[in-house]
């Protein structure tokens, strides 16, 4: 099982790397729709990829009004 | 042999007896009048191409996905200038042409295949439903988000996934306006194969080489036989679609949609 930690580092390598942003800069507590200049299409396919790479469901209206990476963590830990 | 059609928003290109119809309109193959137009004139086609087809592949080009559902600012902006009877009227003949068109597509005597990447909402779900087979890749996200508008779909994908699938995906889908990603539709049977992303096409293709191995005669009266068109419950539809329309609460979601800055407007 990882843990909280784990699972919001992974998040981060998962959006750097789709998202073509270096490594490290992106932080827990960033808005990823600013930090990554992403639209709603590309929310969706951040949504794809994290639940592909977790093995989980992750329902739209479970991130509704999240833009943070650490809530968004918070709601993939929840489905672990 | 090859014969070719261009039209404003998808071309489609017969070749080896198989069809390769590629949806391509900015931003991400959304459904108005001008799709509309060049869906009706590839269906019309269908009675010349037939004989010598096996299988239609519908796919897209555009980087978001297969189709992103109805224009939904050109439905908003053609009705705010309308009376609630003449924009209900203008709804009911667009209705009942795409129905029209994915009826064509349905009960074609070829298979037909959608290769679905990306988003797959609304409208486009709707295309995908009435073709025989949905190859997907794994980053593929079906939705029926109509509920966020205060309306239902309005292309036959009640009934037509009622029909596949049963009452209780309808349900999920409908109701909660939740996207599902690719293999969760895999596991519900909706999707027939899975791609690696960026793949679906190629698989489709792999499977237009299979299909056509198979008798014309036997393939059509197979199709004919276990995919029946739910033509009441589709008529039913456009009659609940169009009496939710005359409601100012759908003008304004409609409105609130166009206008929106908020970064994931698709979310009820």
């Amino acid at each position: 099982m990882r843990t909280l930690q784990q699972t919001t580092q992974e998040v981060l390598d998962l959006a750097a790397t789709h998202f073509h942003v270096p490594a490290g800069t992106l932080a827990p507590e960033d808005d990823f729709f600013k930090k990554l200049g992403i639209d709603s299409l590309q929310a969706l396919e951040m949504l794809s990829r994290l639940e592909n790479h977790f093995a989980i469901e992750l329902p739209d209206f479970e991130v509704q009004g999240v833009s943070d990476f650490k809530t968004l963590a918070e709601r993939i830990q929840s489905r672990l | 042999m090859t014969k070719k059609f261009s039209g404003k928003t998808l071309h489609w290109e017969w070749q080896d007896g198989v069809i390769e119809l590629t949806l391509d309109r900015a931003p991400a193959n959304e459904i108005g009048m001008d799709t509309l137009a060049d869906l009706e004139l590839f269906v019309a086609a269908f009675p010349a191409l037939e004989k010598e087809t096996a299988v239609c592949i519908i796919h897209s080009t555009r980087k978001h996905g297969f189709c992103a559902g109805a224009d939904l600012r050109e439905l908003y902006h053609g009705a705010a200038s309308l009376s609630v009877n003449e924009s209900v009227a203008n709804v009911r003949k667009f209705l009942e042409r795409i129905h029209a068109v994915l009826n064509a597509i349905d009960s074609a005597p070829f298979v037909t295949i959608a290769a679905v990447h990306g988003v797959c909402f609304g409208g486009g779900f709707e295309l995908a439903l009435a073709c025989d087979l949905i190859i997907a890749d794994k980053m593929a996200r079906f939705a029926f988000p109509e509920l966020r508008l205060g309306l239902i779909p309005g292309f036959g994908g009640i009934p037509r996934l009622k029909r596949d699938l049963g009452n209780a995906l309808v349900r999920d889908l409908l109701l909660t306006g939740r996207s599902i990603n690719a293999a969760r539709a895999q596991a519900v049977g909706l999707v027939s194969q899975l791609a690696a992303e960026g793949e679906a096409l190629r698989v489709a293709r792999g499977t237009a080489a299979q299909i056509t191995k198979f008798d014309a005669t036997a393939r059509a009266a197979a199709k004919k036989f276990i995919k029946p068109i739910p033509h009441d419950e589709l008529k039913r539809e456009i009659a609940i679609f169009c009496e939710l329309f005359t409601r100012p609460e759908v003008m304004a979601a409609l409105k609130k949609f166009v206008t929106s800055d908020d970064p994931m407007p698709y979310l009820p």
